[in-house]
């Protein structure tokens, strides 16, 4: 049987995974993304699994976000030099 | 490369008013719509394929389900006897199954290349330092004392998650990946330079050709023989202690020691451009 909970957490998922891709602005992509990341490792501990859950709260929350926002700034700075460039030009 | 490399503009600004031909207007307004349409089509196709395959799947955990054979039975029934660890999840994943395990690591170690491949080797260029300036920490003093403060809590907590795998959740993976973040932590906040005493890219060589290599000669016999032919004569221990479970411990080490590393350089690499982790 599937607990209330998990059914307000697995609505979350679906409104998330809609979200991340209808948002415009990609630092808000990002944290939503995040959110869902939280939300499927807390829906792991619900299903029993604590490794699981573990690894996505480390991974998927962690180090891929890190990794999202790192990719972000790089993608600013590039767009800033480009910028500066068309500016001396 | 000597001279600085130009950033191209995206295609979509590039301006060529000098050739207006039937490909620029006329072609490219066709190939693009005929390339949303395509799109479009190509993911419904998908989208009703995989519902169709949904309908034929068993129902959710339902007693005569094709996973439910003898092989789940045995693990869970005489797992903690074979392997010696009471968390069964680490007993099948390094155990009985440490071949799917090895290839995981060789996934993480094929990333590694190819990052290496593609955000390092060149020198320096303006690009570099330009990244370099923006990125350099403004030592922040709440910042800094709040890391000094958080860093060795989630390293000895990432070092728990790795020794205890076999005791409990956890694992090598896992423990990597918050010892990862806990480096990231502390090369964020004071900079690469300090990081850099301790961790170089020949470490992080060092780390996962010692750690790939421990793993293959502790596991690489079973591609040969099968998980269950050759007995490792290594003592399993009482299940429940620290050093138990044979060689699990190790090679969750070994595992946990090589993604904190990948990580941390995943991460300076591209934060930081080429020669960050390299020795100064």
């Amino acid at each position: 049987m599937i607990a209330p909970i998990e059914y307000i957490l697995l609505t979350y998922l679906v409104i998330a995974a809609v979200a991340i891709c209808a948002a415009r602005n990609l630092l808000a992509s990002i944290i939503i993304f995040t959110s869902f990341s939280v939300v499927v490792s807390v829906l792991w501990i619900l299903l029993s699994s604590p490794d699981l859950a573990i690894t996505e709260a480390a991974v998927g929350t962690g180090i891929s976000s890190i990794l999202f926002f790192v990719v972000l700034k790089r993608i600013r700075v590039m767009e800033e030099e480009h910028r500066q460039q068309e500016k001396q030009s | 490369m000597s001279s600085p490399r130009k950033i191209p503009a995206p295609y979509y600004r590039a301006k060529t008013p000098h050739i207006i031909g039937w490909t620029e207007c006329r072609g490219e307004q066709a190939f693009c719509r005929l390339y949303n349409i395509i799109a479009v089509l190509a993911c419904v196709v998908l989208v009703g394929i995989l519902l169709a395959t949904v309908a034929f799947l068993p129902a959710f955990g339902e007693p005569g389900n094709p996973v439910g054979n003898e092989v789940p039975a045995r693990y869970i029934e005489q797992g903690v006897q074979e392997t010696g660890a009471t968390n069964v999840v680490a007993g099948m994943i390094l155990d009985y199954r440490a071949f799917d395990t090895f290839g995981e690591v060789n996934v993480l170690l094929a990333a590694a290349c190819a990052v290496l491949i593609l955000l390092s080797g060149h020198p320096p260029d303006a690009f570099d330092t330009l990244l370099r300036e923006m990125e350099e920490p403004r030592h922040d003093i709440i910042l800094q004392k709040t890391a000094l403060l958080l860093v060795p809590m989630i390293m000895l907590f990432g070092i728990y998650v790795v020794m205890g795998g076999h005791l409990g959740p956890g694992g090598g993976f896992s423990g990597g990946a918050i010892i990862g973040a806990s480096l990231i932590l502390y090369a964020s906040t004071y900079g690469t330079r300090k990081a850099r005493r301790f961790f170089t890219l020949s470490t992080y060589e060092n780390v996962v050709t010692l750690c790939l290599a421990f793993y293959g000669l502790a596991k690489g016999y079973v591609f040969f023989t099968g998980a269950n032919a050759l007995d490792s004569h290594i003592p399993l221990g009482t299940p429940g202690n620290l050093l138990s479970s044979g060689l699990i411990l190790p090679l969750n080490v070994a595992v946990g020691l090589m993604v904190a590393s990948t990580m941390y350089v995943f991460f300076v690499l591209f934060s930081k451009g080429s020669d960050a982790v390299d020795v100064e």
